[in-house]
């Protein structure tokens, strides 16, 4: 890595830690449990690591570590956005509050 | 660069913007399942452009990787139940950093001789954390799901041989960083991580693993981004940064709900030490008869349900829900106080309430309910102890002094639904059961609850 692309990386790093405190610190604490499954999944990224590892290298060793890290960050991708998904489902309304909204409209 | 290289970062770009904008939407539950489309949409395409671009050579291994993968992410999401929701993501986090570890690995071995002293550096990080993060979220894991004992475990100097091991750790790392020709430095430090994260979760009792899960989130992302160093790749950096800060926020939170720091969490074997301590409240135990509770929860104006750990092991998610809408519709006002520490993650009580249908409008947090307590006709806690201890608040010499609490004492009257009459968990005595306003109705709470529901109907 040579200094100027060190820079630019670290520059990314920095603004990318305070752009997360800013986002993060607003998600209310209803929703921690699925913040943290999402950006574990969304973290599941390093799967595009694990693909080039598997799939773009010519030592056998290294395409079982890459098979391996492919099985497990897929498992975090599909299993973390399917299982934030499926939480996020669950926060409904009321069920009447539904109900309520549009016939209040419908009256004035 | 050729063309496809060039899509190949610009679906990374594309993918990091909707990461970003995914967990803006998590502000609101409205808007969060939008977000996470996108999140998806972003993952999707920088799997793709990677495939297109990444001059890839032989596909069985990503085939067959991508299959299995799919297959068992598909069914942790299908059927892994709520209850099970912070093992699952323990073990995640386990998946997530083991992945980065190995690609540390591979990297190492592909052109570890070439590296400059700045990749090398964060080559050693990546690898480090994510080995001692696969291991330490496995334990968790084994803890969360009582495959393992959940009570600290602990032997005599165990902060001076966990002290050798990080030191072994970090001097392996030093090591490598100055030596890069001596492969075994390397392999050292993968060994001794991965001892080192089984050794910093042992100590760490089931209370504070909402600290330990937020914790291992974080270093789990730290990991991914520091791939993004040795890779050169900015979405990786992004992502994982997102990831890292967000456990660490997390971990901030949960430690100011404890009023204790993360090092105290760490280190100081919570459970053990203070299951000796216990101050001596006079006074007798109130116990309250399922219909007089019926009675008076059928004919109060204001009523708040305190959940807390031992609602979920009961099970009694779906019982408190069906009170609840019963004395709704008999006009009564009814809401829910979350500690932020009632679960085994955070958050984890909001997502079983959630699971069984309470709309997440009458889920409240900690400060926006404690005004309210004073004109609560009945607050009931059900299989929550300590942060509902008053000592918390009144006793500077508690050993939950501090800790902020759900200030239930102050309700005009409460019912404490409880196994029976023994401690509880971290062994404190609690004045609030002692209060001449507080009465005790024992029983499994999943039961208990019905009954009252029954009763209720009657009254």
């Amino acid at each position: 890595m040579n200094p100027a692309v060190l820079i630019a990386s670290v520059y990314v790093f920095a603004l990318a830690a305070f752009l997360g405190y800013q986002v993060i610190s607003r998600v209310p604490p209803l929703l921690h449990t699925p913040l943290m499954s999402a950006t574990n999944a969304i973290s599941g990224i390093s799967l595009i690591g694990s693909l080039v590892l598997a799939g773009a290298t010519h030592s056998p060793v290294a395409h079982i570590l890459g098979f391996i890290a492919v099985t497990a960050s897929t498992i975090n991708v599909v299993g973390g956005f399917g299982i934030t998904d499926r939480m996020l489902k669950m926060f409904g309304k009321r069920k009447d509050e539904g109900k309520k909204a549009p016939a209040a409209g419908a009256s004035q | 660069m050729s063309l496809t290289s060039y899509f190949m970062e610009a679906t990374y770009l594309i993918a990091s913007i909707l990461f970003v904008l995914a967990l803006k939407g998590m502000s609101h539950p409205e808007t969060a399942r939008r977000g996470m489309f996108m999140a998806e949409g972003g993952m999707f395409m920088a799997i793709v452009g990677t495939l297109i671009g990444a001059h890839i050579v032989t596909w069985g291994w990503i085939l067959v990787g991508l299959t299995i993968g799919s297959i068992i992410g598909i069914w942790m999401a299908l059927f892994v139940p709520m209850t099970s929701m912070p093992q699952r993501t323990a073990l995640s986090h386990a998946f997530g950093a083991l992945a980065a570890a190995l690609v540390g690995v591979g990297e190492f071995i592909i052109r570890g001789s070439e590296m400059t002293v700045v990749t090398r550096g964060a080559l050693g990080f990546e690898v480090m954390l994510g080995a001692l993060t696969t291991t330490g979220s496995l334990i968790a894991a084994g803890k969360l799901h009582g495959t393992i004992p959940g009570k600290p475990i602990q032997f005599r100097g165990q902060n001076a041989i966990n002290l050798i091991i990080f030191l072994a750790m970090t001097g392996s790392f030093v090591y490598f960083w100055m030596h890069p020709s001596v492969i075994a430095a390397f392999y050292t430090m993968l060994g001794v991580a991965f001892v080192f994260g089984v050794m910093l979760v042992i100590p760490i009792g089931s209370a504070d693993m909402p600290v330990v899960m937020s914790l291992l989130n974080s270093y789990a992302g730290l990991a991914a981004a520091a791939t993004g160093f040795v890779l050169g790749n900015n979405v990786l950096i992004i992502a994982g940064t997102l990831d890292g800060f967000s456990g660490f926020i997390l971990s901030v939170l949960m430690c100011k709900a404890m009023n204790r720091s993360i090092t105290n969490v760490l280190f100081g074997g919570f459970g053990a030490v203070i299951a000796t301590a216990s101050a001596n409240v006079g006074g007798v135990m109130r116990e309250i008869s399922l219909d007089d509770a019926a009675m008076q929860l059928a004919f109060a104006n204001r009523v708040i349900f305190v959940p807390g750990y031992g609602l979920a092991t009961a099970q009694a998610q779906h019982a408190v829900r069906e009170l609840g809408e019963l004395l709704e519709s008999r006009g009564v006002t009814v809401k829910y106080a979350i500690h932020p520490v009632a679960g085994r993650m955070p958050g984890h009580m909001n997502v079983l309430l959630a699971e069984a249908n309470v709309p997440y409008s009458q889920l409240y947090e900690m400060d926006q309910i404690n005004p309210e307590f004073p004109s609560t006709d009945v607050a009931v806690v059900i299989g929550a102890n300590d942060v509902v201890n008053p000592d918390a608040r009144d006793n500077p010499n508690s050993l939950i002094a501090g800790m902020p609490i759900l200030e239930v004492d102050r309700a005009k009257s409460v019912i404490v639904l409880k196994r029976g009459q023994g401690r509880g968990f971290s062994g404190l005595e609690n004045p609030l059961f002692f209060k001449s306003n507080t009465n005790m109705l024992y029983g499994d709470a999943k039961s208990t609850l019905s009954h009252l529901a029954q009763a209720v109907q009657h009254v």
